[in-house]
């Protein structure tokens, strides 16, 4: 059993995969709670369902269809192609598909939060004179913010384990794309590879309970307050 | 103040439709609960938008659905005090006081914290968490903040319906006192007739949606003494006491008033209900009520299945109340000279 150089850099892009996606994902989590909770719009289920959409799709249909969007023939690679940036087979591709597939879970934590708001507090804002961005940014915002550490750590928890949408849009390149759970298909499918399989399964699992972990402190701070 | 309102609201079942011109600076809004006050304030307020009408307040129109006028809450400079304090929980004392008078445009900020600090009681708890507070002292916070926003309208809906009685009566001082010292007129909405009377000079009465009559709280009270289970509560000012044989002797009237009730041995305000008074054709020459008052008979007036009786004594005002049978067995007519019997126990101190 050995660890190549590309198993470490499996473990690296992970997390740096799940980093990133989490923090590109919490504005627009944010608003598309917001949107969902203090909205007035027609389509406003629409929205919700388009919403939750990832949670109940098999991984491997949204990262066919991200792989029709932003492939190098899709619409929106066609024109990310005429800026100069491809999405396609890089990390970043990695990112988009955990975007996606974990974006209801983010969605949904920060939405109970803010439903949880008393809405007198909201009133009371209001006519003390704060504009709707500033109700947002000053009384919404501070009282949401356990539901967003803990959609936050539920988020970074399935980004780290995102497989299916994962190899169709970005692929299994050692050292460049291939992600823990890709790595670990990978082992797992060679004759040789099941000692490192295993190593690499227990690192996945460490770094998920840690997460878990602080996402029931978060929890469990917030029942207490 | 002056307020000019011509509203309809459908909402589900219930129906709410005010027209209505009021002026003075201590207004009071009165009705059972499901009358609709409550929604008017939203309406006021601009938290919930009228199907029709408009609001006009000091000359300055908020709605006018013709016109397509809908100020947004924010820039109506309306200041509400819940039942609920709805304090910001993330917020400190002293933030959240501040919260709306970092938000008032600065031509129009003319009250400072410390001042209000100052007359609320609050400055030792300024730097205290909402959740750490009392009921009372919550209260006066979520009262100090909205006077801090230096609004051209308080409004107060059932501000003390949440606090248990001793703790209502002391806050009703504070309320006067903020209205009065930093001259911010007030839309006081409860559902108690005694509240009205201490905290306004005109009532518009709501019931189911709509607008019954807008009347003085004296009035109102009279009208509504036969339906009150506490009838008519007599609010009598008193000089500073003495002590008596157990009992508290307080000046009133040019006389004096025996109480047991000896929380308070100060001068202040003393309630009386006007079920407790019995009424005496002749002195009763052995009587165990410790109060025997010489009265004459002003007026009677009609309180539902009661009478009332407006008692003249020695120039103050008393309010008894009695079964219509009563008045006629004991021929009361205005002018009658009557006596007024009264245990120590029946006061109570505010």
């Amino acid at each position: 059993m050995t660890i190549a150089p590309t198993d470490i850099q499996a473990m690296q892009l992970s997390v740096k995969v799940g980093a990133v996606a989490t923090l590109a994902a919490l504005p627009l989590g944010f608003y598309a709670a917001w949107l969902l909770v203090f909205g007035r719009f027609r389509g406003k289920l629409l929205l919700e369902l388009l919403f939750n959409l990832p949670l109940i799709l098999p991984p491997v249909v949204v990262g066919y269809l991200l792989l029709l969007l932003v492939g190098v023939e899709g619409p929106l690679g066609r024109l990310l192609g005429m800026a100069g940036i491809r999405i396609i087979f890089t990390w970043k591709a990695a990112v988009l598909a955990s975007l996606v597939v974990g974006f209801p879970l983010l969605v949904r934590s920060i939405r109970l939060a803010m439903e949880g708001i008393d809405p007198q507090l909201l009133q009371a804002g209001r006519s003390l004179g704060a504009g709707p961005l500033d109700l947002t940014l000053t009384v919404i915002l501070p009282l949401s913010r356990r539901g967003i550490l803990a959609g936050s750590s539920l988020f970074f928890a399935r980004s780290l384990g995102e497989f299916g949408a994962t190899i169709i849009v970005a692929g299994s390149i050692p050292g460049v794309t291939q992600t823990l759970p890709l790595a670990i298909y990978d082992y797992a499918s060679s004759p040789d590879g099941e000692g490192t399989a295993l190593l690499l399964c227990l690192v996945s699992v460490v770094l998920s309970v840690a997460v878990l972990l602080l996402h029931e402190t978060v929890l469990q701070r917030g029942k207490a307050a | 103040m002056e307020l000019e309102l011509q509203l309809r609201k459908r909402q589900g079942a219930f129906s709410l439709t005010v027209d209505l011109t009021v002026s003075g600076e201590r207004l009071g809004l009165f009705g059972p609960s499901g009358s609709g006050k409550s929604s008017l304030a939203g309406l006021l307020a601009g938290l919930s938008r009228p199907d029709d009408g408009r609001i006009i307040l000091d000359g300055r129109t908020l709605f006018d659905a013709e016109k397509r006028i809908d100020l947004p809450p924010e820039r109506r400079r309306i200041a509400l005090v819940f039942q609920q304090h709805a304090l910001f929980p993330h917020l400190n004392v002293r933030q959240n006081l501040l919260y709306g008078h970092r938000r008032c445009p600065a031509a129009q900020r003319r009250i400072e914290l410390e001042e209000v600090a100052d007359v609320l009681g609050l400055t030792p708890l300024l730097a205290q968490q909402p959740a750490k507070l009392s009921g009372g002292e919550r209260q006066r916070v979520a009262l100090g903040r909205a006077v801090l926003a230096s609004p051209r309208l308080l409004i107060m809906d059932e501000p003390l319906s949440a606090l248990d009685d001793d703790l209502r009566h002391r806050i009703i001082p504070y309320l006067r006192l903020v209205s009065e010292r930093f001259t911010i007129p007030f839309l006081f909405i409860s559902h108690s007739l005694l509240e009205m009377r201490l905290m306004t000079e005109r009532v518009a009465v709501l019931e189911k949606g709509e607008l019954r009559a807008v009347v003085s709280p004296e009035e109102l009270a009279r009208q509504r003494m036969g339906q009150q289970p506490a009838g008519y509560i007599n609010l009598l000012q008193v000089g500073p006491p003495r002590q008596t044989q157990g009992l508290l002797a307080f000046p009133w009237a040019g006389g004096e008033l025996l109480l047991s009730d000896a929380t308070l041995p100060e001068a202040g305000t003393v309630e009386l209900s006007s079920k407790e008074i019995i009424l005496c054709r002749r002195h009763p020459e052995a009587i165990s009520a410790r109060n025997l008052l010489p009265c004459t008979v002003r007026h009677l007036f009609d309180a539902g299945r009661k009478t009332g009786v407006e008692l003249d004594c020695n120039g103050a005002t008393l309010i008894a109340e009695i079964v219509p049978d009563a008045a006629h067995e004991l021929a009361i007519t205005p002018g009658s000279t009557i006596w007024a019997a009264i245990k120590a126990s029946a006061f109570r101190r505010l």
